[in-house]
């Protein structure tokens, strides 16, 4: 009988258009489908800027000839490179770790506040962080100004000499860290607030009667139960800290003499301002293993515990 | 030794009153059950004990030291909580050691007390496992096993076996009772079902809107409430509450419910009863097992009368009947062979000598 049909070319032409439409309805391809506008929206502006990134990369300054690792080449050679690789590394950590034991005390903080005020604070707390970071960064940049310092005013009062808040390299990075944990912490705030209001009121009770101190019930209570997002958290704000740009812009503009380039900030420089569009693109690039190394070992750490607790 | 005593303690949230004022002694390795409605102040009441909550007045002292002031961690008492609490990112070994370990206490100190805390519990095989790697009961044993290990003054449960299923609710009810035969720790157990508290308490103590309406045996409270809310909380299914009234003829007493129906009162309660008199508001109280079908034999005390019965559960060993006497719905338990049948007459039987008279206006069993 199976054979007749096979055989059967409308029978088979049926097959067919049963065929294209169990697919139709198969729950992967409605799913796909629903996502097709999303993968298509990433392709454009994602995953196509970033390819054109890598062949730009691979060209010479006038964009006529094909180098290969040319451009790489030159970047390992010079010393600003690596001054700009240092910097980026210690202003990525150093804010993120400062952002996090902040936005952790104050988070405590918060969360000790009575819940009828508790609103009003967690608002105020969030306005760095909602106002365009472009903008408060001009407000700091007139309090750094080096003639009409608002900062160095309230010291000239205490009988203090002004500071040379970004005339001077090791100042000039003080106050861009200084900046960027201003604008970041309260987001590390509001997560941390969020995962200490989900830890069990019950079990800093069996703590406490178990005999744990403030500190023992932080260490062995608060921080493991945290953990994940902790991890979540510092690995989210260390890429968007690493690829930042605006802060940096703004205040110093990657001076005085380099001393506060970090990728973002020299990749325009040497691209767009320097003309040198494949260099620049090079630049950028270097971001893209760092963060991989990073983002691998804080998700493996995630998902192995995530399956334990 | 390790009683536990409180002196007109009182709870104050803002303005609401959550414990007003209550006097309890407990004696040394007791098992004391605390139990009422939600609200009635009892959980309250053990978190003051264990100091989660501050005292807004009067005493509590531990082995004869006042606690008042002093931190839950100085006060050498273990708790078990509802939800059992047991730190998620911890295996079994460490949240039972947890306590140990924050006083210092020698490694194989610890050791040699969680093995023989699992050993009590049957869960050695499990102190590897992740709390979330556990069942109900488990947890429930966990929970048990962190408080045992501790060897403290006194145990506190705080309703430790509404989480967990009514067959496992039963066996884990038993274990406790065993834990503690074997442990003899003076015990402090909070719930709402009158049930555990009756199996397990050696003085159960009934509270209502925080005040402390009755102490006494499992016994006691069932045969001999103090008050109207004692009679009506404990015993499944509750007491019956008949609005009688208290006439006196020829020397003898007789409540009488309505013009048909009227009950000489035992003669040994006359002296007790009789000041009561025609007094308003007074109410028959009359367990469900003390209304029975009619038997051949008959006790002094036991009188028999007709009722329409409206609704009709067999249970198995025995039926529950009901019926209305003036107005009120009235529960008797017959045997399942005595032929109850909804919306029929039946010949039933009411033993005087388990009765109560309440004053309705106070409450208050005379």
């Amino acid at each position: 009988m199976a054979d007749i049909a096979a055989r059967n070319p409308a029978v088979l032409a049926g097959n067919q258009r049963s065929g294209l439409h169990k697919l139709m309805q198969r729950k992967s391809t409605i799913a796909f489908l629903m996502a097709l506008p999303l993968i298509l929206l990433i392709a454009i502006l994602v995953a196509y800027p970033a390819g054109y990134a890598v062949y730009l990369a691979t060209l010479n300054k006038g964009m006529t000839r094909f180098v290969g690792f040319g451009n790489f080449e030159f970047l390992f050679g010079r010393d600003t490179f690596w001054l700009v690789v240092y910097q980026s590394c210690l202003f990525a950590i150093t804010a993120v770790i400062f952002k996090a034991i902040i936005g952790f005390v104050v988070a405590h903080f918060v969360h000790n506040i009575p819940a009828k005020g508790q609103r009003k604070w967690r608002g105020m707390l969030l306005v760095p962080w909602v106002i365009p970071p472009a903008m408060s960064t001009l407000a700091w940049l007139w309090l750094f100004d080096p003639s009409y310092s608002a900062l160095n005013w309230i010291l000239a009062i205490f009988g203090i000499e002004g500071i040379p808040w970004t005339g001077e390299a090791g100042w000039a990075r003080f106050s861009v860290i200084l900046v960027n944990v201003w604008i970041g912490s309260p987001f590390f705030m509001i997560m941390y607030l969020a995962a200490l209001k989900s830890v069990p009121e019950q079990l800093y009770e069996a703590a406490s009667i178990d005999g744990a101190t403030w500190w023992q019930r932080i260490w062995y209570v608060t921080l493991p139960m945290m953990r994940n997002i902790i991890a979540i958290t510092a690995l989210f704000s260390l890429i968007v800290t690493f690829a930042n740009f605006d802060i940096v812009r703004v205040l110093t503009a990657g001076g005085p003499l380099n001393s506060t380039h970090i990728f973002g900030t020299w990749a325009f420089r040497v691209g767009i301002e320097g003309g040198d569009i494949p260099l620049g693109a090079a630049v950028s690039l270097f971001m893209v293993p760092i963060l991989a190394v990073a983002a691998t070992f804080i998700l493996r750490d995630i998902t192995k515990r995530g399956s334990e607790v | 030794m390790a009683q536990v005593t409180l002196r007109k303690v009182v709870k104050k949230y803002d303005e609401v009153l959550a414990v007003r004022g209550i006097d309890l002694d407990i004696t040394d390795k007791e098992f004391i059950v605390l139990v009422g409605p939600s609200g009635c102040g009892k959980s309250t009441t053990l978190r003051m004990i264990a100091g989660l909550e501050e005292i807004s007045g009067g005493d509590i002292a531990i082995g004869g030291d006042v606690v008042n002031d002093v931190p839950p961690k100085d006060r050498d008492i273990a708790m078990v909580f509802q939800n059992y609490a047991l730190y998620p990112h911890m295996n079994v070994y460490e949240n039972m050691s947890f306590g140990l370990k924050l006083k210092k206490t020698p490694k194989d100190e610890i050791d040699r007390r969680v093995k023989q805390a699992a050993q009590i519990l049957d869960i050695t095989e499990l102190l590897d496992r992740k709390p979330k790697q556990l069942s109900g009961g488990q947890r429930q044993r966990v929970a048990m096993g962190r408080a045992i290990v501790r060897d403290p003054k006194v145990f506190l449960f705080d309703e430790p076996l509404s989480n967990l299923d009514a067959k496992l609710r039963v066996q884990m009810r038993t274990e406790i009772k065993k834990v503690h035969q074997k442990v003899r720790t003076t015990t402090v157990y909070v719930t709402h079902d009158q049930v555990e508290a009756m199996t397990l308490a050696d003085r159960v103590v009934v509270m209502n809107g925080g005040l402390i309406e009755q102490v006494g045996s499992p016994n006691d409270l069932y045969h001999s409430p103090a008050t109207k809310f004692v009679a009506g909380f404990i015993g499944s299914p509750a007491m019956n509450f008949i609005p009688c009234q208290l006439e006196q003829a020829a020397g003898a007493l007789r409540v009488r419910l309505n013009d048909k129906l009227s009950f000489p009162v035992p003669a040994d309660r006359t002296t007790r009863y009789t000041a009561h008199v025609g007094k308003a508001n007074l109410l028959l109280g009359l367990r469900p097992e003390h209304i029975t079908e009619t038997r051949p034999h008959s006790e002094p005390n036991q009188h028999d009368f007709d009722m329409t019965i409206d609704v009709v559960e067999p249970m198995g060993m025995e039926t529950l009947v009901y019926f209305t006497i003036n107005g009120v719905e009235i529960c008797g338990r017959v045997n399942p062979n005595a032929g109850a049948a909804a919306a029929k007459s039946m010949k039933l039987r009411a033993d005087l000598s388990n009765m109560h008279l309440i004053d309705d206006s106070t409450g208050k069993v005379l």
